[in-house]
């Protein structure tokens, strides 16, 4: 016993070290070393943030220099608080709140104190910041707008939040990142790469030299310059058209797919998210929940299309066969479902597939509609048929374009009318509203100018997007460069085109005719409702409109929609018209028009829900 | 004089580890205290140079105590134990300050640390007095003298102030439980060291409910439970009990507050994060260091030279106390293992040595050494890989610092020789 009990130390004692050597070395060891060795500093060298052009490459977004003013909290001595508060700008409180929050995060680290100070405020800090130890003024670098339109194209860039730094290893707490639009969409071609240093640091936090002689260190790469497809006049000519008017509009090159313009009204200047008051701004534009500046409407808003979903039911029906360009149903002022009467605007008589669009009848689509599925043995099966084609025009689902965001709006299935009702619980009078573009078809505007898109190029189209060219790579994604054909064939177009040409020539917007310039055309008039008090009130008509021109050889395509803003052919019928103009001409010849509508604005119509008071709708007020 | 005989009876297998461990010691404080400037290995103004010729005079000595006379040891204890007592107590005198411990005489070029040299001669004397004829370990005033052997020294070291060099001399226990003091003795420590822990981790009335319940099981399973002795067993209950709540007396009254702040650290006891904050900012710091210097080591460790927290000097004493955190860190997993095999054979091979000497007083210091060796290695590691609470004292062999050196080396290398000329002595 006496002889072993030294040498079972000796081997117990040894197990146990490897043991706790194991533990620490072996399971304990956490492979990102580098980061989280405090003997090693990485600094970082950020690239310029790459600009962005226009089409015709005009700069939209450079960069201008800001200054941070950085605390390192242990390295601070007391001072006087009150005077320094004075020269930041900032209140005691919050100087204490941010001073906290410094050194929670780490009493050796540099930390954001007050971020982005204007140019005068860094002047006027410079000369005294040595009187402060373990403050300092770091330059960087912040978005420079030269436009004052386009912010839901563009987007904004924001310094990294905690998720951020969770999920992508590549950021450090105070980096910016692209938080919407093309920011969000391109943020690792437009940010670059950033280069880092290594440096060996002692105990007392000393630098004493690169780490292994500087071998793992990266030089920055520049952020690529971003042209995009926007065409900043026309873009800043829409907004101006938008003030005082909620709705969407998109511009689309047929021929390309290129998004020309893409406007949310109300919208915002981008360089509000610029700068000191960013935060202050920023909230304040994200609660306005009312007119919601913030939420783009071009992709996002989902109204039921209204008439010129019926281009589409017309084509359908072409392609199926059931109707031909003679086809005639009588309109009774309305037209019958069961019992029920709807009405119709187009003033009554025998309509045929001309007259039907350019007057726009909801008689003669709900006939041709009512054909379409009878034409199968099932009511759901000739569902399936027309949800095929009208998926085909991208409706119903993502379009895949390259904004971060989007709806897909919808084509009510089987299913969807099954879930909604019980299955066998709904009829064709059901559906019929979706002859005319009411009921459950909803669009987004970017879905309304790509599917004009589609029949302006007689069968199909290019998925929309806003991309024209990376750095000097030579192409874009080929996923937008390639043709997304329909299911109707190309003849059947024609005389749908000839048609909407009508609407112009003698139909529904035959005021709106621009001298010199054939547009073929659809007006759209939504009726929309809302709960006021829990009860379901009709608001004024939702205005729609998309047309492109020229008819041959078609250079726009475009869809607005202006929320209550009454008929198609007011509203959204005038701003289409003076958009065309100014993108196919250069100029506005119709002074007058284009002056009423930069004057007249919509809040009246907004502001009736919320007056308490009992209103009129679709008044003529003009 | 059998020079010859000698070479070829030396334990060349102990003298390889002991050459692996210095050398490997070597690399690492040429690793910890190598600076930018760029000096030859042999420049005797930088530690690894200095650490270098002071390997050469350990074996200057090594090779003196080699052709020695075997029994010189043995004749001369007794006056190598008074020597060193005379230096002990010398230093109240003329004893030169480092780090707030007068535990040197300068010597001008190297500084003399006689408590190294005082391990050597305790053992020594240690030896020679159990292993004369007259002496008998089981009786009382034999016991006692022995413990005052060792305890003059260790009254000398505390109040220099080195308490973590006193401590070491009680592992020379060791030797007189292998030479038949009752392993109550050891039974009992081992008791008193496991109530004061686990009170001072778990409180007074849990240390108590244990014992109760242990004290049941106890009796639970034992066949023949009316025949123990109940009066041992409920003396051993109160005694437990009282040791238990004089524990907090102790810890508060007695120990200072740096030594509660280690146990505190090492038993996690401080709740209060403030002070805790504090307390790993200041004692902890070494530990924390030490630990998170190992962990990045990983398996293969940084590679030689290439340690960020060794060059960057993130662990204080790191050349000397805290050595082997720099092992970890640059050598990873596969060096510490390796230094701590080496180790263990190495002591192995001694206790086998000393198993096997005829003569008592060989096979005695063989023990002593063996002892103040493992309880060196054993303290250092277990407190630089956070097993136990910080107590400053060397790795043998492989820590820098010249005394160290030299009296572990002359330690060792008298046992070799002994070893050497057991079949002689017959």
């Amino acid at each position: 016993m006496k002889k072993i009990l030294l040498s079972s130390i000796i081997v117990i004692v040894g197990i146990v070290f490897i043991g706790r050597l194991s533990y620490l070395q072996i399971f304990s060891f956490s492979p990102n070393q580098i980061l989280e060795d405090p003997a090693i500093k990485a600094v970082y060298d950020y690239p310029e943030r790459g600009y962005i052009y226009d089409r015709n490459g005009e700069l939209l977004v450079g960069n201008q220099p800001a200054y941070d003013v950085m605390v390192i909290p242990r390295d601070t001595k007391t001072l006087d608080t009150l005077e320094f508060c004075g020269l930041l700008g900032i209140t005691k409180e919050r100087f204490i709140k941010q001073m906290k929050r410094a050194e929670r995060y780490s009493t050796r680290l540099p930390y954001v104190l007050v971020p982005q100070l204007a140019k005068e405020d860094y002047a006027r800090l410079q000369e005294k910041m040595r009187k402060y130890k373990g403050y300092y003024i770091q330059k960087r670098s912040l978005r420079d707008y030269l436009t004052n339109s386009a912010a839901n194209v563009l987007g904004y860039i924001s310094e990294v939040n905690e998720n951020d730094l969770l999920n992508n290893p590549y950021y450090r707490a105070g980096e910016l990142r692209g938080r919407t639009g093309i920011e969000k969409q391109y943020e690792d071609m437009l940010r670059g790469r950033k280069g880092v240093k290594y440096i060996q640091k002692d105990r007392f936090n000393r630098d004493i030299g690169p780490y292994k002689d500087g071998k793992l260190d990266t030089l920055p790469k520049l952020g690529k310059e971003l042209h995009i497809t926007i065409d900043k006049s026309l873009q800043e000519y829409g907004e101006r058209l938008m003030v005082g008017k909620r709705g969407g509009i998109v511009v689309i090159e047929p021929s390309s797919g290129e998004i020309l313009t893409m406007i949310s009204g109300p919208t915002y200047d981008p360089s509000l998210l610029v700068g000191r008051e960013r935060s202050k701004n920023y909230t304040k534009l994200h609660y306005d929940s009312i007119s919601k500046p913030t939420w783009d409407r071009s992709i996002l808003a989902e109204p039921s299309p209204g008439s010129p979903f019926k281009t589409l039911n017309a084509l359908a029906a072409l392609q199926e066969g059931v109707i031909d360009t003679d086809t005639k149903f009588r309109c009774y002022n309305g037209f019958y479902v069961g019992k029920n009467k709807k009405g119709c605007h187009c003033g009554g008589g025998v309509r045929d597939l001309n007259s039907g669009i350019s007057s726009s009848c909801n008689a003669y689509f709900a006939g041709t509609f009512r054909k379409i599925y009878g034409k199968y043995n099932t009511t759901d099966e000739g569902m399936g048929v027309w949800e095929k084609h009208m998926k085909s025009f991208g409706l119903g689902n993502y379009l895949g374009t390259d904004m971060p965001t989007g709806r897909p709006g919808r084509i009510p299935n089987k299913k969807f009318y099954d879930k909604w009702y019980g299955a066998g619980r709904w009829y064709s009078p059901t559906i019929i509203s979706n002859a005319i573009g009411q009921g459950e078809v909803a669009a987004t505007p970017i879905q309304l100018a790509n599917m004009t898109a589609a029949i302006a190029n007689r069968g199909f189209y290019y998925t929309p997007h806003v991309i024209k060219q990376i750095g000097d790579q030579s192409s874009i994604d080929v996923k937008y460069t390639q043709r997304n054909y329909t299911t109707i064939d190309r003849k059947h177009f024609e005389p749908v085109v000839e048609a909407m040409a009508n609407v112009y020539r003698y139909g529904t917007a035959s005021r709106l005719k621009i001298p010199g310039i054939e547009i073929a055309g659809k007006t759209g008039t939504v009726e929309n409702f809302t709960r006021i008090d829990g009860e379901r009130v009709q608001l004024t008509d939702h205005s729609v409109f998309v047309a492109f021109a020229p008819i041959e050889n078609p250079k726009i395509a475009i869809a607005v929609y202006i929320e209550n803003g009454y008929y198609g052919s007011r509203y959204a019928g005038h701003i289409v018209s003076l958009l065309i103009e100014k993108y196919l001409k250069g100029e506005i010849s119709r002074k007058d028009l284009e002056k009423r509508m930069l004057n007249k604005t919509l809040e009246h119509e907004y502001a009736k829900p919320y007056s308490g008071e009992p209103f009129q709708i679709n008044e003529y007020v003009w | 004089m059998s020079g010859k005989s000698t070479l070829k009876r030396l334990d060349w297998l102990t003298i390889l580890l002991y050459v692996i461990l210095v050398a490997f010691g070597w690399v690492n404080i040429y690793s910890t205290t190598l600076t930018e400037e760029a000096h030859s290995i042999f420049d005797f103004s930088t530690r690894y140079g200095k650490q270098l010729f002071f390997i050469g005079v350990s074996l200057v000595g090594a090779v003196i105590i080699l052709s020695l006379e075997s029994n010189f040891f043995e004749r001369f204890s007794s006056v190598f134990y008074i020597v060193c007592i005379v230096l002990l107590i010398g230093l109240f005198l003329f004893g030169k300050t480092i780090a707030g411990a007068t535990s040197w005489y300068d010597l001008g070029f190297f500084n003399l640390q006689p408590s190294e040299f005082a391990k050597l001669a305790t053992a020594l004397a240690m030896a020679k007095y159990l292993s004369d004829i007259q002496t008998d370990i089981r009786k009382g005033k034999d016991q006692l003298y022995a413990i005052l052997i060792i305890l003059i020294p260790v009254i000398l070291i505390v109040p220099q102030p080195d308490p973590g060099s006193a401590l070491i001399y009680f592992s020379l226990f060791f030797v007189l439980f292998r030479e038949g003091l009752s392993l109550k003795y050891l039974g009992f420590a081992f008791v008193l060291i496991l109530l004061f822990i686990s009170t001072l981790k778990f409180g007074v009335v849990w240390v108590c409910i244990g014992l109760g319940i242990l004290t049941s099981l106890f009796f639970f399973f034992k066949k023949d439970s009316y025949k123990i002795a109940k009066l041992p067993l409920i003396l051993f209950l109160v005694f437990s009990i009282l040791i238990s709540l004089s524990v907090n007396f102790v810890f508060n009254e007695v120990f200072e507050q740096r030594h509660r702040d280690r146990f505190s650290l090492w038993l996690s006891l401080e709740k209060d994060p403030v002070k805790l904050e504090k307390i790993k900012k200041t004692i902890g710091y070494n530990t924390y260091q030490a630990e998170k210097a190992i962990e990045s080591g990983g398996f293969l460790g940084k590679g030689f030279l290439e340690g960020t927290r060794t060059k960057g000097d993130f662990v204080p004493e790191q050349h000397t106390d805290y050595i082997f955190s720099s092992v970890g860190e640059e050598w990873g997993f596969v060096g510490t293992a390796f230094i701590i095999i080496i180790f263990t054979i190495f002591f192995l091979r001694l206790v086998q040595l000393a198993e096997r000497q005829k003569r008592d007083f060989s096979r005695m210091y063989g023990y002593g050494i063996i002892s103040i060796l493992l309880v060196h290695y054993f303290v250092n590691v277990g407190m630089v890989i956070g097993l136990l609470p910080t107590v400053g004292i060397p790795l043998p062999f492989f820590s820098y610092g010249g005394s160290g050196l030299i009296f572990f080396t002359a330690m060792l290398f008298v046992f070799l020789k002994l070893d050497s000329s057991r079949l002689k002595e017959l």
